[in-house]
């Protein structure tokens, strides 16, 4: 699904973001990804939805080499993809349906259909019944959750997660966990990319540690006793 | 990577048929056509006062172009007028000045020979020259024999008219021939440079219309940046993005040609009357005409056709200057 073949990300300020990274996260695969703020979480997930491009090596998503790819090519690639923000990224103009609703509005789905999914998405996330209301009427977890609505709503086989609970208190960031790995069970790829530590090592899952733009723990747990943050 | 025997997990969609694309296209196409046109009415009073603008700018050409029509209408009745006096030698007889009537009746190029003789003209300018009694004085009469001259429609162009009253003119029996067009030519040469004016001005607010369109766009772009950097990371293509927009620049164009038409004949209306009044003045008939069914299309035609261009000019450039980070 994705692989990362000794790739370095330099900004053009000079900001060495990334190091030689060896990365591979196989399809249907759930994986953590840790670090310091600035370690290089964000820019390896930002080079996995084209936002960036790799200054050397090769980023491979689904077969494809996304540092050779034209720029036409980059909205198909991330139809492909369900993202979830730490900010949400919600359109604050819109409705919770409309939110959820736009990949699909996007890829050009019929009404009908679109109102089926948006709804099984907004079910899955415990929503339904806000669907009518504004983002800005939402409390931050159910914020999130409707970001996580419309990162799924498209049934995207890869999802990224950067800090999905980065503000949410310890219960709520359980159940947004409980969420991902309901996802990961039908099949679906995930990468989070998060520094609550407390909460991964409850998980059994593999945890990809980053510092300073290098990779330095790749596997099942443990970092523990140590604390980010 | 994903081993190809034995898939396992989720797998990346392959894409789409032609089919499934063309009707997304449709439908694509009428939900965005609709927001272009809500995304106008959002903001009905800037957006109104863009209108105007470009209704202003479009409405001044084709008023100007309406003035030169009505121009060319009234003086079309002058063409008729484009007579030939002929007059003649002096010492013709009867018989001589009738067969020559008949010999110039019978050339191609003219359409009426009317005969006035020496006496009837004497009459006539008794009658309209207001000295009358003073004429009565005159023992002998000082007036010749007298053709006016009709040319045929052809015949009646500058050129062609002028090649006739050297023909007449080259006439033994012909004293003078007279074509008193210079002035009517002098017309026409001012209206085909009003018409090159017209042009130039239609021209040059045409492009003002692109850059108002233009930038009226850019800042609607401006002002969802953030809107479309999420739209860019949930997979919207550039073409996706770009469309609301390029139906906002055509109803800015639709709009604007419609009140355009308002305004010009509008104006008509308002000039209906006088105008009437003043060709009642000189005799006329002649009766103010505002834009035809076909001019109106074409104005709208154009005025849409300018709003997308002008939209699409900004458009690509702005959106592509967007990326999520």
């Amino acid at each position: 699904m994705i692989q990362f073949n000794q790739v370095s990300k330099r900004y053009p300020n000079g900001h060495e973001a990334l190091r030689n990274v060896n990365f591979t996260l196989e399809n249907g695969e759930m994986s953590f990804l840790t670090g310091h703020s600035g370690a290089g979480k964000s820019t390896l997930l930002k080079l996995i939805c084209v936002m960036e491009k790799p200054t050397s090596g090769q980023v491979i998503i689904d077969q494809k080499n996304v540092g050779r790819i034209s720029r036409r090519q980059i909205p198909f690639i991330r139809r492909n993809i369900g993202m979830i923000f730490q900010d949400h990224r919600l359109l604050f103009d819109r409705t919770v349906f409309d939110n959820v609703a736009l990949p699909l509005i996007i890829a050009g789905f019929p009404h009908k259909e679109i109102g089926r999914r948006v709804r099984a998405a907004l079910d899955k996330v415990g929503l339904l019944s806000k669907e009518k209301l504004l983002p800005i009427m939402l409390s931050g977890g159910e914020q999130q959750r409707v970001g996580i609505a419309r990162a799924v709503v498209n049934k995207p086989p890869l999802l990224l997660a950067d800090e999905p609970t980065g503000n949410l208190d310890p219960e709520l960031s359980a159940e947004i966990m409980n969420l991902f790995e309901q996802f990961n069970q039908v099949g679906v790829s995930v990468l989070i990319a998060s520094h609550d530590l407390g909460l991964i090592a409850r998980l059994p899952y593999r945890v990809v540690t980053l510092k300073e733009g290098q990779m330095i723990h790749d596997g099942l747990q443990q970092i523990q006793g140590e604390s980010y943050e | 990577m994903s081993d190809t025997n034995s898939p396992k997990g989720a797998q990346f969609s392959t894409g789409s048929t032609f089919f499934s694309r063309l009707k997304m296209a449709l439908r694509q196409h009428q939900s965005e056509s609709k927001k272009g046109l809500i995304d106008i009415f959002k903001a009905p009073v800037s957006s109104f006062m863009t209108i105007s603008v470009l209704a202003i700018a479009l409405a001044l050409p084709a008023g100007f172009h309406i003035f030169l029509k009505n121009a060319q209408l009234v003086s079309a009745g002058w063409d008729n007028a484009s007579q030939i006096s002929v007059f003649l030698q002096k010492e013709l007889s009867n018989t001589e000045v009738q067969s020559l009537k008949s010999e110039l009746e019978a050339y191609v190029e003219i359409a009426e020979v009317a005969y006035i003789s020496k006496d009837q003209g004497l009459k006539e300018f008794k009658e309209l020259s207001g000295f009358g009694d003073a004429l009565s004085y005159l023992t002998d009469n000082p007036l010749p024999e007298t053709f006016i001259i009709t040319p045929t429609l052809a015949a009646s162009t500058p050129v062609a008219s002028g090649l006739l009253l050297d023909k007449l003119q080259s006439l033994p029996q012909v004293e003078v021939a007279q074509l008193d067009l210079q002035w009517v030519r002098k017309l026409y040469s001012m209206m085909a440079i009003a018409e090159r004016a017209v042009s130039a001005l239609g021209a040059l607010l045409g492009v003002a219309v692109l850059l108002i369109v233009g930038n009226t766009i850019r800042l609607a772009i401006q002002n969802r940046r953030e809107e479309i950097q999420i739209i860019k990371l949930v997979g919207a293509t550039d073409a996706f993005i770009r469309r609301p927009f390029l139906y906002s620049g055509l109803w800015y164009g639709v709009f604007a040609g419609l009140m355009a038409w308002i305004m010009v004949n509008g104006s008509i209306y308002w000039l209906k009357e006088p105008v009437r009044q003043l060709a009642g003045l000189y005799d006329s008939q002649f009766q103010l005409s505002g834009l035809s069914f076909l001019e109106v299309l074409q104005l709208i035609a154009a005025a849409s056709g300018l709003g997308l261009l002008g939209s699409w000019l900004s458009v690509g450039r702005h959106i592509r200057a967007i990326e999520p980070g």
